[in-house]
């Protein structure tokens, strides 16, 4: 290689590394900030590295497991709550597992149901009987990267029903 | 051990070398595509909880793979012609630069139309969408930079630097659905081991990955085709080519 192309490179290999390390420190005093939401224990417990917990009447995103069993819909409106807990592998629940509330009406997201993974908008709250919890305005689902063929699933006995409504709790929307 | 890429570096030899592999390109990329997408959209299965919607993910992510493996090309291409200065290199990068706004336009459109049924919402900010967004207009940018300069030396190395800067998005794109929580799921086909799909899922989707990248091959060799005709059009052997035809 003759000397300016040499000099060339080493200029654009330096500008590279250069801003490699930039984005990477970037990146890395922003990663509390890049995350989409908070998880149950980080609320309870606060985040792992720097302890950073939401406060009271915060608005946060939350994001976690619907924890089975714990689902309780009005039968004459369209209030929900249920419990969340955090995203791990595998997959098990224990009741010694930090936990939050969600209180949300409206309609749910189709994909929505126990074990499925959520993400909840809205302010966190502390209810007397359930401790801390989030008045949701928006819960969205988060899916996994798994597919499986319809058939598949129902044999190893994995199947999705979305929620139903009644007439009567689509009427309490409207009103 | 580069010797045999010497004489590609001679306008004539490569436009000549393009339109050779032309035909074949297409020909496979037709094959490819029909196969795998009649496989994909009408006989794989579906899925047990998203049902028919799940089949966006043939399009959606072929398209969002390649997003990101054009402008990494692009990148080398920028490189090569910053370093070693190669006309060509620059045609190469100009030539791809569009393809890749819009598959990057095709994921994120795509993405969109997937994420309203199953997540409940079109759009949220979390890592993986932003990212994606900055690659489209990082693209937008290089293709600007590309058309701004009458010299189009000066043009390919103001658009060379930009793709460079913006190569580091890369990366992030690929790694932020594992290195902070997003709304976007994890990845499933690249998965080191085995991909989370069965294989009845998986294989429509192999012919659609290969499908799209000949696609993009086609459209990029006939880009680079015009780019080199635009670019030596003083050249006797273009004037020649066109007296010819």
């Amino acid at each position: 290689m003759n000397p300016r192309r040499k000099k060339r490179l080493a200029i654009v290999g330096s500008i590279l590394i250069g801003i490699g390390i930039v984005s990477g420190l970037v990146l890395y005093a922003l990663s509390q900030n890049i995350d989409l939401f908070f998880t149950p224990s980080e609320i309870t417990q606060g985040k792992k590295e720097t302890g950073l917990k939401p406060s009271l009447g915060q608005r946060i995103r939350i994001g976690g497991l619907v924890v089975p069993g714990s689902v309780k819909r009005d039968p004459e409106n369209l209030k929900v709550s249920f419990r969340l807990s955090d995203m791990a592998m595998p997959i098990v629940f224990k009741d010694s597992d930090p936990m939050v509330t969600v209180y949300y009406e409206g309609i749910l997201p189709d994909l929505f149901r126990e074990g499925q993974g959520i993400v909840a908008n809205g302010t966190l709250t502390e209810h007397p009987p359930t401790g801390l919890s989030i008045e949701a305005s928006e819960v969205l689902a988060k899916h996994d990267e798994n597919y499986i063929p319809a058939e598949l699933a129902e044999a190893a006995g994995k199947k999705h029903d979305k929620a139903t409504y009644s007439e009567k709790q689509l009427q309490s929307q409207k009103n | 051990m580069w010797k045999w890429l010497h004489p590609y570096a001679n306008p004539e030899v490569s436009y000549h070398f393009t339109n050779k592999l032309l035909p074949w390109l297409s020909a496979l990329a037709a094959i490819f595509l029909s196969i795998g997408l009649v496989w994909a959209l009408l006989f794989a299965p579906a899925d047990y909880q998203q049902g028919h919607s799940f089949r966006i993910f043939y399009i959606h992510v072929p398209a969002a793979s390649l997003s990101m493996g054009i402008y990494f090309a692009m990148a080398v291409a920028a490189f090569s012609s910053l370093v070693w200065q190669l006309k060509l290199a620059d045609a190469s990068a100009a030539a791809m630069a569009p393809v890749g706004a819009s598959f990057t336009a095709i994921a994120l459109i795509t993405g969109a139309a997937w994420g309203k049924p199953m997540w409940g919402t079109w759009w949220i900010w979390d890592a993986r969408l932003t990212s994606e967004l900055i690659l489209l207009f990082l693209y937008l940018g290089v293709i600007a930079l590309h058309n701004a300069f009458e010299d189009k030396n000066l043009a390919g190395k103001a658009a060379g630097i930009l793709t460079l800067v913006g190569v580091i998005n890369i990366p992030i794109i690929k790694y932020s659905v594992d290195w902070w929580n997003t709304l976007h799921q994890g990845s499933t086909v690249s998965k080191l081991g085995k991909p989370s799909m069965s294989l009845d899922m998986l294989w429509p989707f192999i012919f659609c990955f290969i499908g799209f990248s000949l696609l993009v091959g086609v459209i990029i060799c006939l880009r680079f085709r015009n780019e080199i005709l635009a670019r030596n059009s003083i050249r006797p052997w273009v004037r020649e080519l066109v007296k010819n035809n």
